[in-house]
């Protein structure tokens, strides 16, 4: 077994952007607007928000229904037929 | 030799007609009869028995015993016809029977009785009889 480096040295942060505190007063005051825009928008949009909560009762789904109408639909034809064909027991 | 062709055609004939019969016999034994039966025929008119949504015959009254064995018997091939269609057409036989139902109701004559979905047995009128809702027009 070889010792292996997790990690690779890298380079210091050189931007501007990445280092910290040498933001200028002007860029923090930009970033607070943009930051106080987020939480107003947060607010509006919360405002259309529609409150979902979940019922107490289990949700049952009727499958049943809406399957058979479509079944119906596709069936009838045949059932006609097949009515006519056995008139003795219809 | 000329009489005797002519007789064992005539033969032939004879035979061609028997079997004939025969088979019509047959038939009519295996497809369903081809007309109601004269008691099922008089037990609908009297409204003793109806058509049920569900596809099959059910009593509006108490049935005799021979009602209930004609009745039992006539549930009986329909729910073979409606397990072959149904299998044809990739559907349950429940669903196959719930059409047929729909249908079957919208066919009863007027006088005839016929069931509501609500469970509700009715004379059927010149109106439209009350169907499931899911019924195809």
């Amino acid at each position: 077994m070889m010792p292996r480096k997790l990690t690779r040295s890298a380079l210091a942060a050189r931007k501007p952007a990445m280092q910290e505190s040498s933001s200028s007063p002007l860029r923090s005051g930009r970033r607070a607007v943009r930051a106080a825009m987020v939480l107003v928008g947060g607010a509006v949009a919360c405002s259309g928000c529609v409150s979902v909560n979940a019922p107490d009762k289990p949700i049952v789904i009727e499958l049943n229904i809406n399957i058979k109408q479509e079944v119906i639909y596709r069936l009838a034809a045949d059932a006609g037929s097949t009515i006519d064909a056995n008139p003795g027991i219809f | 030799m000329h009489t005797m062709f002519r007789h064992s055609l005539t033969q032939s004939h004879m035979l061609t007609g028997v079997a004939a019969i025969a088979l019509a016999m047959v038939g009519a034994g295996t497809a369903q009869a081809q007309q109601r039966d004269p008691a099922y025929a008089a037990a609908r008119a009297s409204g003793q028995v109806g058509e049920k949504p569900d596809g099959y015959l059910g009593y509006v009254v108490p049935p005799s015993p021979a009602v209930r064995a004609m009745v039992e018997d006539i549930n009986i091939k329909r729910k073979a016809a409606y397990a072959q269609r149904a299998a044809a057409n990739n559907a349950t036989v429940e669903e196959y029977a719930l059409t047929s139902g729909c249908l079957a109701v919208s066919r009863t004559a007027p006088g005839e009785k016929y069931q509501s979905p609500d469970g509700v047995w009715r004379t059927r009128s010149d109106e439209p009889p009350v169907r499931d809702s899911r019924c195809p027009a």
